[in-house]
């Protein structure tokens, strides 16, 4: 018995040491070719919702993956687990030696303000975040999405049936409710425009603490009993402001059949097809976009700290096409939505 | 009446004697530190072992490789598993060239750098050793204590409060302070369902199972609302804790260990202590095996029960204030990767004993510290690590594959796991 213990043991040793040999001499052909060796070093940090969220991470994720694509940079992620492994990733990236750090989200945002104070050399950038102050090698990614969701609610409001469209948020937190309010000043718009009376469910813009919340941003079940309840109360068209809660009512909407869900922050038909039929538009925030200028700026050396905003014009939000369901618009509302488009890019119609 | 307290003292004196015995048995019986670590040592090379195949079978070089030649794939399997495992002992313990460089130039700075890694192994374990010793108290009491990630919550958000609403105090009154309002609150939120059980037998793996719900959604309101960070806006993250609140970091940025792991290897002696050492841990331990015999024996299973459900509650507190007064600063909803339900496990590899706990909850840290620069290097994704963990867990779970798998012999007496007692215990 203790015989074959040592052996064991003696395996285990060698097989600890074998893997420590190999070590270095394995690393070399691990690294990047020379040729590529001077490309700008990318390197992403998401938060706990991990890279293929279908989400923010995912969508800044692409704008990096675009921009190796087009601009021939080389890049890499770390997925954090808990609010512990943001410093720690951070700190690996930095010893890593990127050009350019991505952060996603708001809780990481004191960590990479420390990190980028830490690594003045670094360029940092985060994903929906802006600091008070201007740190002179970071920027941070704000949307306008309100914009896009505007017209998302103009949308809405046309194609109803029972004259009633509805929404929910994660949390009660600006980003999520620039959605809600958006959407909710799209709706009076196409009711002040026809001298309909259109409500909406699920958010006042006189009332926000009345808005109705997951208060989640995980458990998709949450979602299908608010859209089940949204539904019940006569919505037809319902918007999900709560990451991979919505998925949730897409599934609770379909099984209903005579509704219609709007995505937020990506084209749902591209990255949940299963709800195809289902899905009336998207209110995209394009954080590909952003991030993608981001990385250009970095390689052209025109790197500019505070923030960069995504806006319609900019094209950092955006309405996604209406697909497979685009016969529910007529071309007199497509020519409207155009209209309330150029006409929000040119300032004609401000939402604050 | 006289009488029948003798009689009583008597079942006491003949039951804790019986169990003396047992354990004199056992130590005859030589279970010598080799044989106990046997099985969990051979559970984790498995693991390492299965893990490689899945670093092959998941890379897709591996693929492009054995489409060319059959040789080609076999070299490229072999060096993309020794170019993981070596990130992973690099990243989680050192690089030994860096470490023996760094030494010889004698540059104070790189070595730090250099055995940073295994420092933040270190910084992993913390809380799993805390949560590691409430789940495996509440098992030598007999209580299956589910809870621990609720208690979690409460105990770093009771630290955070404390942390960042009192002001003006001296660190060696303010840091005390916020590290034992975590336990208490922990201890809160372990005595309810402990109360439970008690009074009106109500099982404490479904109270405890409730009360994570009810801890998780009043954190939620508690950091969108009362302890929200002012110009947040309503973002569910708290203030960040005053400066006398912080455990110290003994090294500059970015390492970050700190004085926490001691507080924990501390914890876990205190924990030994008083279960092995103390009268009122044999009686607990009593309550755990056999809680009928226990109340013959003049014990009182209630207050035992309430008791063991408190600690290992302010344990579980403890592990979140140690997070939130060493390493986060600010306690926001993403605190937890799962400490509450790893612990389970931990205390499952760790035999349910503090030095078992330690060691396992090291083993923890270290691979999950690995894991950050097996990403970095071999891009291979952290659920990889996940997947290793769960291997190792179900060999340590299931002896018996182990001894198969290596034609061990089987111990005479199968030791008498304590924990499944909680399931039917209270009676």
């Amino acid at each position: 018995m203790s015989k074959k213990f040592l052996l064991i043991l003696s395996m285990v040793v060698i097989g600890s040491m074998l893997f420590a040999a190999c070590a270095p001499t394995e690393e070399p052909p691990a690294e990047e070719p020379p040729a590529e060796e001077e490309a700008v070093y990318v390197c992403q940090i998401t938060d706990t919702g991990g890279i293929d969220d279908k989400s923010f991470n995912q969508t800044a994720w692409k704008g990096v993956l675009d921009a190796e694509e087009e601009l021939g940079i080389r890049s890499n992620y770390l997925e954090s687990q808990e609010v512990a492994d943001y410093e720690k990733n951070l700190n690996a990236f930095a010893e890593e030696e990127c050009d350019l750090i991505i952060t996603v989200g708001f809780l990481i945002g004191d960590a990479t303000k420390a990190a980028a104070e830490a690594n003045p050399d670094t360029y940092y950038s985060i994903v929906d975040y802006a600091y008070e102050e201007t740190i002179p090698n970071l920027v941070g990614q704000v949307f306008e999405t309100d914009e896009a969701a505007f017209l998302a609610g103009y949308a809405a409001a046309a194609v109803t049936q029972t004259g009633k469209v509805g929404t929910f948020g994660g949390l009660p937190i600006p980003t999520v409710t620039i959605f809600m309010d958006g959407f909710a000043k799209g709706v009076a718009k196409y009711n002040e425009v026809k001298g309909t009376n259109v409500e909406v469910l699920g958010w006042d813009l006189d009332n926000p603490d009345a808005g109705l919340f997951s208060m989640d941003f995980d458990d998709q079940q949450k979602g299908r009993e608010l859209a089940v309840s949204l539904m019940d109360e006569g919505a037809d068209i319902i918007m999900p402001v709560a990451g991979p809660v919505g998925l949730g009512a897409a599934a609770a909407i379909q099984e209903r059949g005579n509704a219609y869900v709007i995505g937020v922050d990506s084209d749902w038909f591209l990255t949940s097809p299963e709800y195809a039929d289902i899905i009336l538009t998207s209110v995209m925030k394009l954080m590909d976009a952003t991030t993608f200028q981001v990385i250009e700026n970095v390689i052209n050396d025109s790197f500019e700290p505070g923030v960069i905003v995504g806006t319609l014009e900019n094209e950092g939000v955006a309405l996604a096409p209406f697909h497979d369901n685009s016969d529910l618009i007529s071309d007199e509302i497509q020519a409207e939505l155009d209209q309330l488009k150029a006409d929000i890019i040119a300032g004609t119609i401000v939402l604050d | 009446m006289d009488k029948k307290q003798e009689k009583q003292k008597d079942a006491g004196k003949v039951l804790i004697e019986e169990l003396n015995q047992d354990e004199k048995e056992s130590a005859t019986h030589k279970r010598s530190f080799w044989n106990v670590i046997t099985i969990p040592l051979l559970a984790i090379l498995s693991g390492l072992i299965i893990g490689a195949f899945l670093i092959a079978a998941t890379s897709t070089s591996v693929y492009t490789a054995f489409g060319q030649s059959f040789g080609k794939g076999i070299t490229t399997a072999f060096s993309e598993i020794g170019s993981a495992y070596a990130a992973l002992f690099t990243g989680s313990i050192g690089d030994p060239v860096r470490i023996f460089n760094a030494l010889f130039s004698g540059d104070k700075e790189q070595i730090y750098k250099a055995i940073n890694p295994f420092l933040e192994s270190l910084v992993q374990a913390t809380p799993y050793i805390f949560a590691g010793l409430a789940v495996a108290l509440g098992f030598r009491a007999g209580l299956f204590n589910i809870g621990v990630e609720g208690q979690l919550f409460i105990g770093a958000a009771c630290a955070t409060f404390v942390g960042y609403a009192v002001k003006g105090l001296p660190v060696y009154i303010h840091m005390p302070l916020a590290f034992i309002a975590g336990g208490l609150g922990g201890a809160l939120w372990g005595f309810i369902p402990g109360f439970l059980k008690a009074t009106t037998g109500g099982h404490e793996v479904i109270n405890t199972i409730m009360m994570n719900y009810i801890a998780f959604r009043l954190t939620e309101w508690l950091l969108s609302g009362p302890m929200t960070r002012p110009g947040s806006g309503g973002m569910p993250i708290s203030p960040i804790i005053e400066e006398s609140a912080q455990i110290p970091q003994f090294f500059p940025s970015p390492i970050r260990f700190h004085l926490g792991f001691f507080f924990a290897l501390g914890f876990a002696w205190l924990i030994w202590w008083l279960l092995f050492k103390t009268k009122w841990g044999l009686n607990m331990r009593t309550v755990g095996t056999n809680p009928r015999a226990a109340k013959y024996a003049g014990l009182s299973v209630p207050k035992t029960t309430m008791i063991g459900m408190a600690i290992s509650g302010a344990l579980a507190g403890l592990a979140g204030a140690i997070q939130i007064l060493a390493v986060n600063r600010s306690m926001a909803l993403g605190l937890s990767s799962g400490y509450g339900f790893d612990s389970i496990a931990l205390a499952l590899i760790g035999n349910n004993h503090p030095v078992g706990v330690v060691l396992a909850s090291i083993l923890f840290g270290t691979l999950r510290n690995g894991a950050t620069r097996m990403m970095v290097v071999s891009r291979i994704p952290i659920d990889i690590v996940d997947v290793l963990q769960a291997i190792i867990l179900m060999l340590v779970a299931a002896p018996a594959i182990i001894r198969t798998i290596y034609r061990l012999k089987e111990p005479k007496e199968e030791e008498t796991t304590v924990f499944v007692s909680g399931w039917g215990g209270g009676q």
